[in-house]
């Protein structure tokens, strides 16, 4: 069983990219030699025999893709497998640094576990959603196959454009491949629409990877969020695939109007799905931004493993219905007058609260400055949903918006701290003169 | 004097007014969504930077320092005045097309930077060179920018159609982005890239 594991996750990918670079069969045969037969000093036997089969493995072909290796050109490659199969050993030598007991890689894959909720959910959600609009009714099963066949092509295709950029770039650059594009493969499909063409999703995600990441510096540089980057270069590159009534449900029958509740309103309705349909999900939307019960469970796993930043998720909250209670107050036409809770229901405004604002990349570090990020989402999502009808969905671009003012807000923060310190220090000096 | 090649094609390349000194760009948003205007918006600057620059080099002895601006921009403002004049009557569609932006190149920094920073120094026919290299770099850039906007987001080049009906009868779409102006400056961001990377000996050293 690990045998195959080994070979699968492992041999097999950077066996392949070797045999497309050596046409000589003798290069060949030494290059198969090198790569799956131990250097010398690893059969001499320095190994510990008690180490599983897996590890053992990945020790013994290790020195082919160090410094100066057969393949040491790709050493980032091997790096990000070995690193996915096995928690590095290093550790810090030296300055004082603290160290949480698990690394990026362990903490992308909680955020691709708290995803599987409302993965799920969406997937049977998007079968559901059909059969109810050609009228037939089907067993749980068939509804979960159809949205098998609509997810999985998406989650595909944005994890092998993404994750082919992010392999090439951390060759170049020798740097190591980092996870975080595991949440945002998962995150992408789970933003767009059931119906969104492959190809689409292809150049989104390349733009995002691209432009919204690897011109900053790759990983833990980006100043947006990249798949709501990919989501709004979607949403204005090709709005008929993004917006309006007929797209939010898979194969719709043409008679048929599948406006998501937000699209209803934003063209005057106000026949809404009730408000507990609209919590446990069964609406169309994005593939897995409908069931805010799917996306609590998940939230509530960020949460217990403090992956989520509590302050974040919270005052997002907060500024939504701040901003609900205030457009109740005012009251001028129908869209205000909605409960205010209903702005936290409808729409992505739960999935980016929990998923999206939380990105710990792009939002603000202080705690200071995360309630004032938080805030401030809630409340232009909902202001953008109610004054724009241009925008249906405001959560979006309140958050992309924010994502650019986050280095702002740290630096006021910051700012002020230092002032406020340096003034307590001065009056403290003058009493301690006198 | 300099050797008037390379005067006239180092603004094409490393001293790009566009990719390196970051000049003009509010044009270059604003141009670009189709070739044919970008092409003689190009024109029209490379003229006007190379004449403008032939004749402040030609004052520069007589004009006093203090009020060097004032003449420099009546120069210019002359010289698109005749520009805007020559499209109405020769090219009235695209004059239209370009509206005000023909009567804004008299703000192009680009010219004013290479009036002060170049034609005040230096003698006649190297300024004139130094214009028209210059403003041959910004027209470079202008059109890899209106290609590619044009091409993915009408799916024409110059005003004809390229990308076959068949495309888009297999479900593909024009890119609507590519339209808009941030999609410009995107552009200008990865020819930029592509320029750094390919000459790391331009990438300033950001190591403290």
């Amino acid at each position: 069983m690990e045998k195959w594991f080994s070979l699968v996750l492992f041999r097999f990918p950077i066996f392949v990219a070797i045999m497309t670079q050596h046409k000589n069969l003798s290069n060949l045969r030494r290059t198969l030699r090198d790569f799956f037969i131990a250097s010398k000093e690893e059969q001499d036997g320095t190994l510990n025999d008690r180490i599983g089969g897996l590890r053992r493995y990945v020790n013994k072909i290790k020195p082919n893709f160090v410094e100066g290796g057969r393949f040491a050109w790709l050493q980032s490659t091997f790096e990000a497998f070995e690193s996915f199969l096995f928690v590095p050993d290093e550790t810090t030598k030296q300055g004082c640094q603290i160290r949480d007991a698990i690394d990026l890689k362990r903490t992308m894959i909680i955020v691709v576990m708290a995803l599987m909720p409302a993965l799920l959910f969406g997937i049977w959600n998007i079968g559901y959603q059909h059969y109810l609009a050609i009228g037939e009714t089907v067993s749980f099963w068939y509804m979960l196959g159809f949205g098998l066949t609509k997810v999985l092509p998406v989650i595909v295709v944005s994890y092998v454009t993404g994750l082919a950029i992010e392999f090439a770039f951390a060759q170049i650059r020798h740097h190591q491949v980092n996870e975080g594009f595991l949440v945002t493969g998962m995150l992408i499909p789970l933003v767009l629409p059931p119906d969104i063409p492959l190809w689409m999703v292809a150049v989104a995600t390349a733009f995002a990877v691209l432009i919204g990441k690897e011109a900053f510096g790759g990983t833990g540089m980006n100043l947006v969020n990249p798949a709501l980057l990919a989501r709004a270069f979607l949403f204005f590159a090709y709005p008929s695939v993004m917006s309006g009534d007929k797209v939010w449900i898979a194969d719709q029958p043409d008679a048929f109007t599948g406006a998501t509740p937000l699209g209803i309103l934003a063209n005057g309705g106000t026949e809404l799905p009730s408000a507990w349909t609209m919590i446990w999900g069964g609406i169309p939307g994005s593939m897995g931004e409908t069931s805010i019960i799917a996306i609590a469970l998940g939230a509530i796993l960020l949460l217990f493993t403090g992956i989520a930043s509590w302050r974040i998720m919270l005052s997002v909250i907060a500024g939504g219905i701040g901003m609900g209670l205030v457009f109740n107050a005012i009251g001028a036409n129908s869209y205000m007058q909605l409960p205010f809770y209903y702005h936290l229901i409808m729409g992505g405004f739960a999935f980016g609260a929990v998923f999206m604002a939380t990105d710990p990349v792009t939002a603000p570090q202080t705690n200071t400055g995360k309630w004032i990020y938080g805030l401030l989402i809630g409340i232009f999502a909902v202001m953008l949903r109610v004054l724009n009808s241009a925008y249906a969905e405001g959560m979006m671009l309140a958050i992309l918006l924010m994502n650019c003012f986050a280095p702002l807000i740290d630096h006021c923060v910051i700012a002020r701290n230092i002032k406020m310190r340096q003034r307590r220090a001065l009056a403290h000096h003058k009493t301690a003169k006198q | 004097m300099a050797n008037p090649k390379k005067l006239l094609i180092e603004p094409l390349r490393k001293t790009n007014p566009v990719t390196v000194l970051v000049l003009g760009i509010c044009s270059c948003l604003a141009v670009t969504a189709q070739l044919k205007p970008a092409l003689v918006m190009g024109a029209s600057v490379t003229v006007v930077t190379a004449l403008s620059n032939f004749i402040i080099s030609l004052l520069r002895k007589g004009i006093p320092s203090r009020i060097r601006i004032i003449v420099q921009l009546v120069v210019v403002a002359t010289l698109v005045i005749l520009i805007d004049q020559f499209l109405k009557a020769f090219a009235y569609d695209v004059s239209k097309q370009l509206s005000v932006y023909v009567g804004l190149i008299i703000t192009n920094c680009i010219i004013m930077g290479r009036l002060e920073a170049f034609a005040l120094s230096h003698e006649p026919w190297e300024s004139f060179l130094d214009g028209l290299g210059n403003g041959l770099g910004y027209s470079l850039i202008l059109i890899i920018v209106a290609f590619f906007r044009e091409l993915f987001g009408s799916g024409t080049l110059l005003g004809y159609q390229v990308i076959p009906q068949s495309f888009y009868e297999a479900g593909y779409q024009n890119n609507g982005l590519m339209i808009l102006p941030p999609m410009a400056l995107i552009v200008v961001g990865i020819i930029i890239w592509i320029q750094r990377t390919r000459n790391p000996e331009m990438q300033e050293n950001n190591q403290k």
